[in-house]
């Protein structure tokens, strides 16, 4: 696998960086590469764990948070400026709640002091 | 170093956390430290962003107050968030779980909506005299048909739009509002989807053509929605696994299309991330249940075929009270206990956990037979047994335990049905037919607890009930569980 990645991900480095095909085919590669990880990554959680797994993801795919803070705080226009708002709004509920649900679901898990 | 090297370099760490964290919740012992490290991550992200240029150059025209707006943006998120994660009761996790991915998705789609909006505002800019600034014209070159930024914002708008109605069906599904206690099943109902699909590809298509006809996207949205609604509206509640798995997936890759709208690599690694755990659970849970996604999907099952319980349960039907069963358990070894979702309906966990201590108590190995599929999420009837300090190792998987029925006294059932039906092994005209499922009549005897004889979610008898070593307990789960532990302490 690396070794067949990794001249891509060379190949694409090296290239202008303001060619929109090799910056889109980098960001495409991160995304399959990413994806393979988390394949790997996940398929070895035992079923018991799936709830907390489940909300765990769920509270990083927040991170959307990120888009939303630059796309609001840009301050471009009024409209997109609240479009931004709106989605920090929501993604901050997301991630918030979805880290607080995982470590409140966890403690619940974790051997008990009686 | 540039600074936008330093903001990348963060995310960069946020990736990596993010990647560990997955990692480290694979074991029960490190899931709490993987979680820290996730939310840590992700405070590193956030922290970052506030330093990307746009930011800072608003800023350094005067607009200060933006960062402040920010903030407070975002602490009225998260203290929503945190306050909703906070009072929600833990039965209420699958309902609690689809809402935030809803969030999630929506905000991915307001991510792009706020990009295609001043994308052609941008490329208007000029900058001293007539030159085009930068920025100008990399929005200019954007706006061209068929860039990675128009196709990026299409999918972004429809698989948030998607995730966040798909997400409100679930959670008013999950949560039982009258309204979405029937399951939509208009025969029409696949022509309105088809309908729909076509409508939306063909609006795709539109974004991707004219990324500066904001009207498409509004248009991309509203098709988007519907479609989330119609798609989960006909999906029953059994199959609820399967459909919160999908919608958080479908989150992730929401957050990667935002990705590659705002050419961001944390949110494409982070969003990729959720995505392929989400498919997997999809996968595992269909698996599961011997169905297909497009079945479950699609299918509306237990509208076909409908087969009268008379037959299979005439006369053959054993029901006993708690005296009675409080005296076979006294004489067991080893019980075995198997949870459904009418566990979580009766709130049954605690009663559950005081019966197999007052067992052990007499020396009686008592252990818990988890079913992937029981519940309404994965692993729900994990958490609702942890919240009733059932130990971790007590609850044993599918595969694992069902070597062991034969050598098992009694298997108390309560609230499962389709998930202990042994038609799935011996009827292969049964709409479950071929679906993995607990052996539990291979005990020596079979309790099991339930209101009635009515069918599961499935539509079809059970002849486990109907077993000469079964015993039917007819009550409310928590009143019988209790009766019952109350009875076998008098002895």
């Amino acid at each position: 696998m690396t070794s067949t990645c990794l001249p891509l991900l060379m190949a694409n480095i090296v290239a202008a960086p303001d060619d929109p095909a090799a910056k889109f085919i980098r960001l495409l590669t991160v995304f399959l590469l990413a994806m393979w990880v988390g394949f790997e990554v996940i398929t070895k959680v035992p079923q018991r764990l799936h709830t907390p797994l489940t909300s765990g993801s769920n509270a990083i795919s927040g991170i959307t948070a990120v888009g939303a803070i630059v796309a609001a705080g840009s301050l471009a226009s009024v409209t997109g400026t609240l479009f931004g708002l709106a989605a920090v709004v929501l993604a901050m509920v997301n991630v918030a709640g979805g880290f607080v649900v995982t470590y409140r679901m966890l403690q619940m898990f974790s051997p008990k002091k009686k | 170093m540039s600074s936008q090297a330093w903001i990348n370099l963060a995310y960069l760490i946020a990736a990596m956390l993010f990647i560990v964290a997955f990692k480290m919740m694979g074991g029960p012992r490190t899931a709490v430290r993987g979680t820290f490290l996730g939310a840590i991550g992700m405070a590193i992200a956030i922290a970052a962003s506030f330093f990307e240029e746009p930011i800072r150059e608003a800023v350094s025209q005067g607009a200060g107050w933006s960062i402040g707006m920010l903030l407070v943006a975002g602490g009225i998120g998260a203290a929503i968030g945190a306050t909703m994660a906070v009072k929600y009761p833990m039965t209420g996790m699958p309902q609690m779980v689809a809402l935030l991915n809803g969030f999630g998705g929506g905000a991915s789609a307001f991510v792009a909506a706020a990009e295609l909006w001043n994308k052609p505002l941008t490329a208007r800019l000029t900058g001293d005299g007539d030159a085009l600034t930068t920025a100008a014209l990399a929005a200019a070159r954007d706006l061209a048909p068929w860039t990675q930024f128009s196709i990026a914002t299409a999918l972004a708008g429809l698989i948030g739009a998607v995730t966040f109605w798909g997400s409100l069906v679930a959670f008013g599904k999950l949560e039982e509002l009258p309204r979405f206690k029937q399951a939509w099943t208009n025969p029409n109902r696949h022509w309105i989807n088809l309908g729909l699909g076509v409508l939306v590809v063909i609006l795709i298509g539109g974004v991707c053509v004219r990324p500066d006809w904001f009207i498409l996207y509004v248009l991309l949205i509203a098709a988007g929605s519907v479609l989330g609604i119609t798609l989960t509206l006909p999906i029953g509640g059994a199959d609820m696994p399967v459909v919160i798995c999908l919608l958080n997936s479908y989150s992730g890759l929401a957050a990667a299309a935002a990705g590659f709208v705002i050419d961001n690599s944390v949110l494409v690694i982070a969003g990729s991330l959720v995505g392929a755990s989400g498919l997997i659970l999809t996968a595992i849970m269909c698996q599961a249940m011997n169905r297909s996604l497009v079945g479950v999907l699609f299918g509306g099952l237990g509208t076909t075929t409908v087969v009268s319980g008379d037959d299979v349960y005439a006369g053959k039907i054993k029901s006993a009270g708690a005296e009675e069963i409080a005296m076979v358990l006294e004489g067991a070894d080893r019980v075995v206990i198997v949870p459904g979702y009418g566990l979580a309906v009766a709130q049954a966990q605690h009663a559950v956990r005081e019966l197999a201590d007052a067992l052990e108590k007499r020396g009686t190995t008592v252990e818990y037979a988890i079913h992937p599929v029981a519940g309404r999420m994965p692993g729900h009837m994990n958490v609702l047994l942890a919240e009733a300090d059932v130990a971790y190792e007590k609850l044993r998987e599918m595969d694992d335990i069902n070597p062991t029925f034969p050598e098992t006294d009694v298997a108390i059932v309560i609230g499962a049905n389709d998930v202990v039906n042994p038609a799935a092994r011996t009827d292969p005209t049964s709409p479950i037919a071929g679906m993995p499922i607990l052996d539990v009549e291979k005990a020596r005897t079979v309790v099991v607890v339930k209101r009635s004889l009515s069918p599961g979610f499935a539509g079809i008898p059970n002849p486990l009930f109907a077993a000469d070593n079964t015993l039917m307990y007819f009550a409310d789960g928590k009143k019988a569980i209790l009766d019952l532990t109350a009875a076998l302490q008098k002895k």
